[in-house]
């Protein structure tokens, strides 16, 4: 296996690993809305937080932690921009 | 440099301070007499020059600038330009008003244009920019090999591209219409105008440029009024931080009202006017004569009785106005009705998630939410003049980067759009509900004028119940200000900021349109051999072509191309996502597949529009085809079978065909950076 199957794999990994987690916040959490709804905080019902604010700031999150990891992965792999 | 700005971020600063200058300069003129009609003049003409200024300064005859700013726009940058190109007209006057209507449901906006960014960080950005040509087609065509793939693909884009920049026009039309009294008419070709200053002699690279200086202004404009109403109502600047605590006073306010007796008189009033309209319209045409007669009966007896001529013109005036013929009449009524039956219907609570009497109906509008969300992300993901400009960035790692500043700087808005529309209802419940209609406050009467705000006193007790008012969307962005009481020169800072969302969206559409036709059609297929000069003259004369054309659909007000936008994100994610996505991560996708995949996935996309939104096509003689939509899935939603089927059909159609060794060479450049592996 050369060096660059290995970066691709983990990158690969990486990347899937994010989307599973993406789609448990959009669709999972969302699907659940109604029951989130109960639970009440800064006067929001945490269904209604999540869909106006949660989830986006997870998505950021999620872009940021994409970035940093593949940062360190082509450091590791000696990968400089030509 | 760290620690000091580079020359790029103190252009943009002083352009920032200056344009703060230029609005307390006409706040502190407006308080010293100034009409409000010139401050919407002075705004107009200002920022159209600021952007007409940035784009003769970045005049190129370039191709790689034309094309793709030539790819030294940094990170940071090309985040705010992203976000001027993704936010239209729609998602600033719009959304907010979206969200007042419909409350939790209206949140699917939100979350689906919010998501999408994460399919295209974790799937498409990179990969498209370690590609780096200029195009997405030409991204397919390079992956799959061939021109047909590429002909179906510029199809694709320019499908998805045009009806949402004829409504980038409208909106101008319309924003220049209402806050500088332009006609309608003349508003679009001065949108036209402000378009093609910034496009026509710099192409991507003066896009880009004026993008940031419009992201800039849109943001300013998108909350400075509503940190002002919430300063006024809770005494905190911050609305996104504050209005929980007022979601909660709206959810109270709710209780209180939606179930006291004028309400549900006033409600039982529409249900008999809707029972009504039913009754007339399953009785045609003898109902239309009836009424005829009727009214001629009436008209006779008061001419008989010598009673007063203003009574028997407006008696005349409303037989003139009765419905034609039967067609007319259905037609009409049914309108009428449907309006009496939304009225009729209990008002639902803000925050309530899937609102429905029986689980039935609130699991279809569950399966509906997530369908929209679906549609909306991998529509975002999918519309190819967002995905253009992750080419523009100096190295991969930037476009990684910049899909970041991209997403927050939308996140800016979208986060603030809920808690406008939460301030306004609660503006609306607490201080138009239960009170007499003469007392109401004064911007309701402004609105009504122009037809945005509408009070029809059913019951005649002459004070305002909720199911009495009807607001148009829009207002709720355009209105703030007069709510909060703030002077007129807010009221154009937000006239010039849906004017900066509207014309940045529809700069980077034309610029995608063109690209596909002058790029992908003409360079690529008709005249590979063509010099970088006839290039830049053809890619010029048709954005002149394509945005005229443009402007001259939107003179003509076409009502259904406004909802025909909401349709762009179905038909580009079915069309490209499969396609980009299974063309990165799957060696083994082939070129029969993509094509297939791409061409069902859409066609499935506008069947099921068709089939659930029309009964008949005049045009083409066919009639009586509407279906039952499946799942209950609305039409808005159709990507979501169109992108299912055209994974299905990529995966399947490949599996059957050989598949092209070439496709692992390339893929090995795009997945894996320069240097790696040689190590």
């Amino acid at each position: 296996m050369t060096s660059s199957d290995a970066y691709w794999r983990r990158a690969r990994r990486l990347t899937f690993l994010l989307l599973i987690f993406w789609l448990l916040v959009t669709f999972g959490l969302t699907w659940f809305a109604r029951d989130v709804n109960e639970i009440v905080i800064l006067g929001f019902p945490l269904g209604f937080y999540i869909a106006a604010q949660g989830a986006l700031v997870i998505y950021l999150a999620i872009i940021w932690w994409y970035n940093r990891c593949m940062k360190k992965l082509d450091a590791e792999f000696g990968v400089e921009e030509g | 440099m760290p620690g000091s700005l580079t020359r790029l971020q103190r252009y943009y600063l002083l352009y920032t301070g200056g344009f703060i200058l230029f609005v307390a300069a006409l706040a502190l003129l407006e308080d010293h007499g100034m009409p409000p009609r010139w401050i919407g003049y002075s705004f107009l003409i200002f920022t159209i020059s600021m952007y007409a200024v940035i784009g003769i300064m970045s005049r190129t005859s370039d191709v790689s600038e034309f094309y793709v700013a030539g790819r030294r726009v940094p990170a940071f940058f090309n985040g705010m330009a992203t976000g001027a190109d993704w936010m239209s007209a729609a998602s600033f006057i719009g959304l907010a008003g979206t969200l007042y209507l419909s409350g939790y449901q209206g949140l699917a906006f939100v979350l689906g244009w919010t998501g999408g960014f994460v399919l295209v960080a974790l799937l498409l950005a990179p990969y498209l920019r370690r590609f780096g040509e200029y195009t997405i087609p030409d991204f397919l065509s390079a992956r799959y090999g061939g021109n047909a793939i590429r002909l179906v693909a510029v199809g694709a884009a320019i499908l998805a591209s045009f009806v949402y920049v004829v409504a980038q026009i409208y909106g101008v039309g319309v924003i220049t219409s209402r806050f500088v009294s332009l006609q309608f008419e003349i508003g679009v070709f001065v949108g036209l105008a402000g378009i093609l200053v910034c496009s026509f002699l710099g192409g991507m690279r003066a896009v880009t440029w004026t993008q940031v200086a419009q992201y800039l202004i849109l943001i300013v404009a998108y909350i400075t009024p509503v940190a002002i109403l919430s300063w006024n109502v809770t005494g905190n600047p911050v609305p996104q931080l504050v209005y929980g605590k007022v979601l909660q006073e709206v959810t109270h306010l709710e209780e209180r009202l939606f179930h006291s007796p004028a309400e549900l008189e006033v409600r039982q009033l529409f249900r008999e006017r809707a029972d009504l309209y039913a009754q007339k319209i399953m009785q045609l045409p003898d109902s239309l004569n009836h009424e005829r007669d009727q009214l001629s009966s009436q008209i006779n007896q008061l001419k008989a009785t010598d009673a007063q001529m203003k009574d028997i013109v407006a008696l005349e005036r409303q037989r003139r106005e009765l419905p034609h013929d039967p067609e007319q009449a259905r037609a009409r009524w049914e309108t009428a009705m449907f309006s009496a039956v939304d009225r009729s219907k209990p008002p639902i609570h803000h925050a309530e998630a899937f609102p429905g009497e029986t689980e039935a109906e609130r699991d279809i509008l569950r399966i509906n939410f997530l369908a929209l969300v679906f549609c909306l992300t991998v529509g975002t993901a999918a519309l190819p003049h967002v995905l253009v400009r992750y080419y523009t960035t100096p190295t991969v790692r930037q476009a990684r980067e910049s899909v970041f500043w991209s997403l927050l700087f939308i996140l800016l808005l979208y986060i603030t759009a809920p808690a406008y529309a939460v301030f306004a209802k609660y503006e609306v419940l607490a201080h138009l509900a239960e009170i007499p209609i003469t007392k109401l406050p004064s911007w309701v009467a402004a609105w009504a004028k122009v037809g945005l705000v509408a009070i029809e006193d059913i019951n005649g007790d002459g004070i305002l119940q909720l199911a009495e008012l009807s607001l148009n969307p829009d207002v709720i962005v355009l209105a703030t200000p007069e709510i909060a009481g703030m002077p007129y020169v807010v009221s154009g800072l937000v006239a010039a900021g849906g004017l900066a969302a509207a014309l940045s969206t529809a700069d980077g559409l034309l610029l995608t349109i063109t690209s596909a036709l002058s790029h992908d059609v003409y360079y690529r297929i008709v005249r590979p051999g063509a010099s970088t000069q006839f290039r830049l003259v053809i890619s010029k004369s048709l954005l002149l072509v394509v945005a005229v054309l443009a402007a001259t659909v939107a003179a003509q007000k076409p009502g259904t191309i406004l909802s025909m936008v909401a349709w762009a994100f179905s038909i580009a994610g079915s069309a490209f996502f499969p396609a980009l996505v299974l063309g990165i991560f799957w060696e083994r996708a082939t070129r029969a597949g993509a094509l297939a995949g791409m061409v069902v996935g859409v066609l499935l996309s506008i069947y099921y529009i068709l089939r659930v939104e029309f009964d008949s096509i005049p045009w083409l003689g066919l009639s009586g085809f509407r279906m039952e939509p499946w799942f209950h899935v609305q039409s808005t939603s159709s990507g979501l079978f169109g992108v299912i089927a055209g994974f299905m059909t990529i995966v399947v159609v490949s599996l059957i065909t050989r598949h092209d060794p070439r496709s692992a060479t390339f893929l090995r450049t795009i997945r894996v950076q320069s240097g790696a592996g040689q190590r």
